[in-house]
């Protein structure tokens, strides 16, 4: 698969503040790709400057390997969700629909059974002579995506665009993105802050912080394998413990031998450990690798939540058995579940050590 | 408690007197003689040729001066929207002119217009010959626009401040040249304040008289001049009336004809 879009050195700084740092993203064809970070971390200025909407300081934007850094957004081929709809309110649905194939000077017939197609994909079919105003913000958000695709573009920019949602209507969506997204075969590009939606709709997802990209990989890539402690706290519960790396296939952690399956930290090495709570397993007292008492319990619904306080550290627990707070208790974790980290080197860590 | 209806008294009483009863009054006498008999001449006195003239002079000016007004104060709301910081004091240094009575502002203009005033010193100065406007209609339009200017100017920045950026995006992103953003997206999205600017424009511009007076001299006779002359200067009361009341019907088409085109009714009362 070829690169669709390449972004090289991106920089692009706000009133003196640095938003992104010498970007380097390569985009290949047809994927779902997912832009995730806390707000702040140069998101959606990436999806802005590849939308043509802001011009980066200094670097370059190819797409199908042209320069496209100073071209108009109005003159790329490509398409943007907004995150509010932006839908034009003195239009009614078809009207929207038609817009950008009106200026493109589509025929009327060819525009007709263009909103007839687009209404029928995202289920909206009778819904072309309403008014933009009468629709909920789900039925909204289909018609603005319904206008981005009846252009054809090769890729679909999204802005958090279930951010208005609720709950169940988000969950929904999702997966509608997701069929469109294998309908369509075109490349979609996400932008969220929300990791449950990254991680359920993705094929690959680009995880940001203070505008540089911590880590690219897929969903599965990302919660099992975090690369740092910033991607391990953002995706999903974890905890993580400072441990030390006594020799290969072992890791120390309060005063405990673990063994675990990564190599090449060196000897006594001080590491992060990260276990996600689902990966620790409780049991009666002695049985485990490790006793303690538990501290906490919340219901979740799926499972409970549990937090015991083992060798000094308070561990964070998911398991669909209870047990009651005060409960003596051991834990243990399988080898292939403990994954080891590099401290950082300085604060700043987080960002640098990606910069590489 | 008061009843929330009762808070609107003084209001109401203040239209009661100010409005409903003078124009009943109006009305009355625009429908009797001096005797106090019913008569439809007063009306039909619009037919005269010197009232029709100034009607079509005022209805024209009026034209011109709501146009004119338009075509300032829409391509400035569209800098204003994009520019960044000072749109405060751009909107201010516009505001300033009407802190002042815009009797004193047209007098003004008339002495700079004066054949030996402000205005042709300085064009004979550079060789430009002299600019002998006082007393013509040119001069009574540029009155207008420059009172009633900043009416038109603000209703349609309110509105076009509001218009969402991410809607200039989405027309950007889906072709749209610069011009068609501005045809298909902010001047429809604008209407409400456009039409509330032509009707803050046009409605005292087609009745002025002082305006017409001041920079007209007794040369421009709008139809505001023929009724204040008929009130106030030896004239008949009730064809006064009579004029007014035409001049109502004038203005109640014009808007209704403007109501047309703004959907939402955000623009006009009438």
């Amino acid at each position: 698969m070829a690169n669709i879009l390449e972004l090289k050195k991106v920089s692009k700084s706000f009133d003196n503040e640095l938003v992104l740092d010498e970007l380097d993203l390569e985009i290949r064809e047809n994927t779902f790709l997912t832009l995730l970070g806390p707000s702040g971390c140069g998101k959606t200025t990436t999806l802005r400057i590849i939308g043509g909407f802001i011009k980066p300081d200094t670097g370059v934007v190819l797409f199908e390997g042209n320069d496209i850094t100073d071209l108009p957004p109005n003159k790329r081929q490509l398409n943007t969700v907004f995150q509010k709809y932006a839908l034009f309110p003195h239009m009614n649905v078809s009207e929207n629909i038609a817009y950008g194939l009106k200026i493109s000077g589509k025929s009327k017939q060819y525009i007709q059974d263009k909103i007839n197609y687009a209404l029928k994909l995202v289920n909206m079919d009778d819904y072309g002579k309403r008014d933009v105003a009468q629709l909920s913000g789900g039925q909204q958000q289909r018609i603005a995506i319904a206008r981005a695709i009846v252009n054809e573009p090769k890729v679909l920019l999204l802005d958090e665009p279930l951010g208005a949602l609720d709950l169940k209507l988000r969950q929904d969506m999702q997966y509608e993105l997701i069929r469109l997204k294998n309908e369509l075969g075109i490349t979609f590009i996400y932008v969220t802050h929300d990791q449950e939606e990254a991680l359920t709709m993705s094929d690959t997802i680009v995880v940001m912080n203070q505008g540089y990209i911590q880590q690219m990989g897929t969903p599965e890539n990302i919660y099992n394998e975090p690369e740092n402690a910033f991607v391990a706290t953002f995706i999903g519960d974890s905890n993580i413990i400072d441990g030390v790396m006594v020799r290969d296939r072992l890791v120390k952690i309060c005063d405990v031998n673990f063994p675990c399956i990564d190599e090449g930290f060196g000897q006594n090495k001080p590491v992060d450990v990260v276990i996600r709570p689902e990966d620790v397993v409780l049991d009666e007292p002695g049985r485990g690798q490790m006793d303690g008492v538990v501290t906490h319990l919340i219901f979740q619904g799926v499972h409970y939540e549990m937090e015991v306080m083992a060798g000094g550290f308070e561990w964070l627990v998911q398991d669909t058995v209870m047990q009651p707070v005060g409960k003596e208790v051991s834990l243990r974790v399988d080898p292939e579940n403990i994954q080891i980290m590099n401290k950082p080197a300085s604060e700043d860590e987080e960002a640098i050590v990606v910069d590489v | 408690m008061f009843k929330k209806k009762s808070l609107a008294g003084p209001y109401m009483a203040f239209i009661l007197c100010g409005t409903i009863i003078p124009l009943l009054a109006v009305l009355y006498f625009a429908l009797v003689d001096k005797n106090g008999s019913l008569t439809f001449a007063n009306l039909a006195s619009i037919a005269d040729p010197i009232h029709l003239k100034a009607l079509g002079l005022s209805l024209l000016l009026a034209f011109i001066c709501t146009v004119i007004c338009l075509l300032l104060a829409f391509p400035l709301g569209l800098m204003l929207r994009k520019s960044g910081g000072n749109k405060g004091f751009v909107i201010f240094l516009l505001i300033l002119p009407m802190w002042m009575n815009f009797l004193l502002r047209t007098i003004a203009w008339k002495i700079l217009l004066q054949k030996n005033g402000f205005i042709n010193m300085i064009l004979t100065s550079l060789g430009l010959g002299e600019l002998d406007i006082l007393n013509t209609p040119t001069a009574v339009v540029l009155g207008l626009v420059y009172d009633f200017l900043p009416f038109m100017i603000l209703p349609i920045y309110n509105v076009m401040i509001k218009i969402d950026n991410s809607l200039v995006e989405a027309a950007y992103d889906l072709g749209a040249t610069p011009f068609k953003v501005v045809k298909d997206v902010i001047l429809p999205m604008s209407m409400p304040g456009i039409i509330s600017g032509i009707t803050m424009t046009f409605v005292p511009a087609m009745t002025t008289f002082a305006i017409s007076e001041i920079l007209g001299g007794n040369r421009i006779l709008l139809i505001g001049n023929i009724i204040e002359l008929e009130f106030l200067h030896g004239g008949s009361r009730n064809v006064g009336s009579g004029l007014s009341m035409v001049m109502m019907v004038f203005i109640l088409i014009s808007m209704a004809l403007l109501n047309k085109f703004d959907k939402n009714g955000e623009g006009t009362v009438v």
